[in-house]
């Protein structure tokens, strides 16, 4: 029994998402280094709670890449950015339309989901290509309706996303749920299984009676549902919906999917690594801001640890 | 099949889209109008023949935006103040993108995230280089830029110059051949004996190549620049490959449809504002044209495929 | 260039190529285990085996692409120390022809040539390269109608390995000497196999030597001068082909081949048939029980009609509990395996549904149906979480006739399921249908094999994307088959 548990142990560094966590703890440490320690509790708290959004979007992105080559959401942005606005200007403010809120900002999400996959299916448009132009569209239909006013989210919902229960970030337990959500719809249920067939041989899953379609428009509407949720939270943190409010997270969602482990040749997926990915890179710019680096080093920083991380961990060898 | 009759529809949009901006601007039915209408287009269709490099062998770059961008900003202050420099610069940054070809290769990484990691670190020596918008032009790239052929405005000869060349290079030639052979079946030419990783660098390398014309063109054209001069030429380099005909996998791709895709392009951006819309709405209509463009495509591969029957000889 | 005259010069008591004590060992799998083979001039070997015996590693350590861990390889015509072992393989004239194909669909013909001879280059090859196939296409396959200028995604399977096979016979920077051709027929049709056939013989009489691979053994008799049987990585059997007969290479290999049953299936079916199940639009149809055939020349609509009749029927979210259909796959690569896969989860897939309550999965089901089916079928593994690719070929295939037989589905599309395949196994499928059928199953069996077709209850000839024939009973024999194929290809109507 002891053997069991011991190799168990041993087989973790060689999950693909251990790297991810262990390369976030470094840069946690590093930051934490420079000021003797002090803050470390307010770092980890920020950590957390940007990293929510990460994962979040992250997750929907995984969903996506796990159906195989070629697919990728792009709209990520603009769905997150037409939810925050388009639910924020329907609260207006009130408390007690924060709940109808939610659920325009998941209508938005639904609706965005259901466009870019009949543009994929109807049109045959390479994914890519399809989700691209949707995001113009979105990205439009956000700023004709945003006209310039800052509208303030209901006071309870800023409280909520900005505060946080026992300790933990409020935004990081829904990030959570969400995560352990999604490891059991893929690891254990049908769908996931679906999922995962859909990634390795579209056309062998087809011939086996997986119901594609009905897989690919559900991973694809569960991808923007994703992110109008994360628009919403997003905009009810900051205060109100900006129109780049976006704009970095459709690298980072891309970043943290392999990152976290996932393989772009689809088929297989890696849950625990996106939490991974969303810290390290919040944390990787954080350590960089301290030491004093400006945003040329930054920048190149970022980059030179996404490729590190990804030619040791994924390439040849990966685990199955 | 449909091989020959894949440049119909990106020549046909091309000119669909040219008669309206005719139709609304009659004026642009000039000399002086086609050059305005096209000048842009010409560092745009550089891009997207790079990106084509990329996708003849299966991958996708996701940091020819800021790969031109930082090309653009070293011409401004190197190429002009120390030329020499210049020069190193950008050949090293041509020997950078071979080394990231063969990586991707070797350990076998996925091209869109180390593309991905790519396009930060350009972007953060674009901004090291010019953290506020700046430098100037070299005079000599600005004199290309701005001669002023006979009968036919610049950009229109140099998209023929651009199109016709790299299409003797990939479509006719041993060496494109041998380049798209990795696009449709790398397994098939490293049994042969070739070196996969040389040749997925090479490609690679002829990506940057034209990455770096395509800054050079596009500071001879704005005279200055900044560090996100060119970030939207990676989405846009992007659809002028797919809308030219090209492939996301297999190696097929058409350099002379990657460039007419990007003239449409660039046509869209000025069809936009003739049309008085909104701003509001301008970035929304790209899209919404991108799809109609696509969608016609789908119409028409549909009348043209046949079922094939089989004929053994 | 010569094209297919062979050696020019070699003599015939040089070995063109000779393993000695060659090993290949993959970590403890011994895929080569001391294996010595000579071909010389002139001769045509045939190399015979299971899937799994070696054959390949055979021939990937005689084109250089494979270096034996022990032993060692000689070429006649190249020295000793200059380059890796394909480049001298190339050099000594070895060529060779795989069961997957190495052409660039996105290429033309002519383009194609480019990969393998690289003396092709500077100004004027393209019309250097489309010269040498042409003459390469003319000699071996006298009546196509490929011109070098297509594009190979648009020619049709059998096109495509006819243009691999003459490039393989092709005048190059060194001439073919030594052709190996793995399972070369399987995708051509009896007329162009037969020209094929033809040309080996021309070939190894004009001095060239072949390596013939190939599960039909009467092929393997027409042409080999030699036969040498492998098993588990070693050659046991090495003598003329005349020395040998059918059932004498089976018996070597390993497996007995069944007796032919056929009275037995003619009593048997009239009791097992029952009502109409299915009709398609163009004409196919058939009875509860009944195994209903497609036969005629590869490429003529019988896989497309297949497909098209499962796609008609499968496919929506309401079906996938009970479907309608289930489909086996002949090309597993493209159209059956999931790669990263388990055994078991390959094994499940179509039947998952019904295994699982509230949406989940539940292992214990899976795990009890995987154990019934890894018995009743035959996989040969230790382990059923192992990967899939972990199985060989026929293997493979058995996990996915066990994916459609596993689930509810009344009617079974197979397509072309045994090409490929070797002996034993095919016995254990054909009994294993039968038992099927006997219990009520339905059967559309696209085959390429005639022997196959004639097991059926009745068959329809395809020709041209339309049944041209229906057969049944008596009726089914190679004969009124080949007619159905070929009626209207003499009158050029």
């Amino acid at each position: 029994m002891a053997d069991l548990r011991l190799s168990a142990l041993l087989a973790i560094p060689r999950r693909p998402w251990f790297w991810a966590f262990a390369a976030s703890g470094l840069a946690y440490f590093a930051t934490l280094s420079l000021s003797d320690g002090r803050g470390g509790g307010e770092l980890l708290s920020a950590a957390l709670t940007f990293a929510a959004f990460s994962a979040i979007v992250g997750i929907g992105q995984m969903f996506v890449i796990t159906l195989g080559p070629g697919n990728v959401d792009l709209s990520i942005p603009a769905t997150m950015t037409l939810a925050g606005t388009l639910s924020l200007k329907f609260m207006g403010g009130l408390g007690h339309l924060i709940l109808p809120g939610l659920g325009v900002a998941l209508a938005v999400g639904l609706a965005a989901g259901a466009f870019n996959y009949l543009l994929i299916r109807l049109l045959r448009i390479p994914p890519i290509i399809a989700t691209l132009s949707a995001s113009f569209l979105y990205q439009s239909l956000a700023i004709w309706s945003n006209r310039g006013l800052r509208i303030k989210p209901p006071e309870a919902l800023a409280d909520f996303s900005t505060g946080a229960t026992a300790g933990v970030p409020n935004l990081t337990i829904i990030g959570i749920l969400l995560a352990l959500a999604s490891w059991i719809l893929l690891e254990r249920s049908l769908f996931g299984r679906w999922v995962s067939a859909y990634g390795q041989n579209t056309r062998a899953a087809r011939l086996s009676g997986v119901p594609v379609e009905f897989v690919r428009a559900a991973t694809y509407i569960a991808s923007a549902v994703l992110a109008s949720l994360t628009g919403y939270l997003l905009a009810s943190f900051s205060g109100g919906a900006a129109l780049n409010m976006g704009a970095e997270y459709l690298l980072i969602s891309i970043a943290v999917v392999v990152i976290g482990g996932c393989s772009i040749a689809g088929g297989n997926s890696n849950v625990p690594g996106i939490w991974g990915g969303a810290l390290l890179m919040f944390l990787v710019v954080s350590m960089l801001n301290s030491y004093g680096f400006g945003a040329g080093v930054r920048l190149i920083m970022t980059g030179a640890i996404i490729i590190a991380i990804v030619a040791a961990a994924s390439g040849k060898g990966r685990s199955s | 099949m449909n091989g020959k009759y894949r440049i119909l529809l990106p020549v046909l949009s091309l000119t669909v889209l040219l008669a309206a901006v005719f139709y609304l601007q009659p004026r642009a039915m000039s000399y002086f109008g086609l050059n305005l209408l096209f000048n842009l287009a010409v560092p745009i269709a550089l891009a997207t023949i790079a990106q084509m490099m990329i996708m003849m062998v299966n991958d996708i770059d996701l940091s020819v935006g800021t790969f031109v961008s930082f090309v653009a900003c070293v011409t401004a202050t190197f190429l002009n103040d120390a030329p020499l420099i210049g020069v190193a610069i950008l050949l090293a940054s041509i020997l950078a993108y071979a080394a990231i070809g063969a990586l991707i290769h070797i350990r076998q990484l996925p091209a869109i995230v180390v593309t991905l990691g790519m396009s930060f670190v350009w972007g953060g020596l674009a901004v090291l280089l010019l953290p506020s918008p700046g430098g100037a032009a070299p005079d000599w790239i600005r004199t290309i830029m701005t001669v002023k052929p006979p009968f036919v405005p610049m950009a229109v000869v140099a998209c023929i110059l651009i199109a016709g060349l790299t299409h003797l290079l990939i479509m006719r030639s041993a060496t494109g051949a041998i380049l798209r052979a990795v696009g449709g079946n790398a397994q098939a030419v490293a049994r042969s004996g070739w070196s996969v990783t040389k040749l997925k660098a090479g490609a690679y390398a002829l990506a940057g190549l034209f990455g770096v014309l395509a800054g050079v063109c596009l500071v001879g054209l704005t005279t200055s620049a900044d560090a996100n001069i060119a970030l939207r030429y990676t989405l846009l380099s992007i659809a002028g490959v797919i809308l030219g005909g090209g492939e996301f996998t297999g190696g097929r791709v058409s350099p002379v449809g990657a460039v007419i895709g990007a003239l449409t392009l660039a046509l869209a951006g000025s069809f936009l504002s003739f049309m008085r819309l909104s701003p509001d709405w301008q970035i929304g209509a790209q899209g919404a044209i991108l799809i109609l463009v696509l969608a016609v495509r789908l119409i028409f591969s549909r009348r043209n495929r046949k079922w094939r029957t089989s004929d053994n000889g | 260039m010569e094209v297919a005259t062979g050696a020019g010069g070699s003599k015939p008591d040089v070995p063109l190529v000779a393993l000695s004590g060659a090993c290949v060992h993959f970590g403890a799998v011994r895929a080569l285990d001391g294996v010595s083979l000579t071909v010389r001039p002139g001769e045509c070997v045939g190399l015979i085996g299971h899937n799994g015996a070696g054959k390949s590693t055979a021939v990937n350590v005689i084109n250089g692409g494979l270096t034996p861990t022990d032993g060692s390889v000689h070429y006649a015509h190249s020295p000793e120390t200059k380059g890796t072992g394909v480049v001298r393989a190339r050099a000594s004239g070895i060529r060779s022809v795989f069961q997957e194909l190495s052409l660039c669909p996105n290429l033309s013909v002519l383009e194609n040539l480019r990969v393998p001879h690289r003396d092709l280059k500077g100004i004027g090859w393209r019309k250097a390269a489309a010269e040498r196939i042409a003459k390469a296409l003319d000699e071996v396959f006298p009546g196509h109608r490929i011109e070098p200028g297509m594009t190979v995604g648009d020619l049709t399977l059998a096109e495509r390995q006819m243009v691999e096979i003459a490039a393989g016979f092709a005048g190059g920077p060194s001439p073919a000497r030594l052709v190996i051709l793995d399972e070369p027929t399987s995708s051509l049709d009896a007329s162009i196999a037969r020209q094929l056939l033809e040309h080996v013989r021309r070939f190894c009489a004009g001095g060239g030597a072949v390596i013939f691979i190939s599960h039909m053994l009467g092929e393997v008799f027409e042409v080999a001068s030699r036969i040498d049987v492998m098993k588990d990585g070693k050659i046991i059997a090495s003598r003329p082909a005349s020395d040998f007969t059918q059932q004498g290479l089976i018996d070597a290999m390993g497996h007995v081949a069944s007796e032919k049953t056929e009275a037995r299936v003619a009593v048997e079916s009239s009791q097992r048939i029952g009502d109409e199940v299915l009709r398609t639009s163009e004409g196919l149809n058939a009875r509860k029980g009944e195994i209903v055939g497609l036969a005629g020349l590869a490429g003529h609509g019988q896989a497309e009609a297949l497909a098209r009749f499962f796609m008609s029927r499968s496919g929506n979210l309401r079906r996938v509990k009970n479907p309608d259909v289930a489909f086996v796959a002949g090309d597993r690569g493209r159209d059956g395996v999931m790669p990263i896969w388990s055994i078991l989860r390959n094994l499940t897939l179509t039947h998952l549904p019904s295994l699982a309550r509230r949406g989940l999965v539940s292992a214990e089901a899976e795990r009890k149906l995987g154990a019934d089916w890894k018995q009743r079928i035959g996989i040969r593994t230790g382990n059923l979480d192992n990967l899939i690719l972990s199985l060989s070929g026929g293997n493979q295939q058995k996990v996915l006739f066990a994916r459609a037989l596993a689930s509810t589905a009344p009617i079974v599309v197979m397509d072309d399921p045994m090409r490929g395949v070797d002996v034993g196994t095919k016995q254990e499928a054909y009994d294993m249908i039968r038992r099927e059928a006997a219990s009520g199953r339905t059967f559309l069996w696209y085959s390429t094999e005639t022997d196959e077709v004639c097991q059926c209850d009745r068959v329809f000839v395809f020709r041209n994307g339309r049944i041209s024939a229906e057969l049944t009973g008596g009726e089914i024999n190679e004969e009124n088959i080949l007619a159905a194929s070929f009626q209207m290809q003499g009158a050029g109507a």
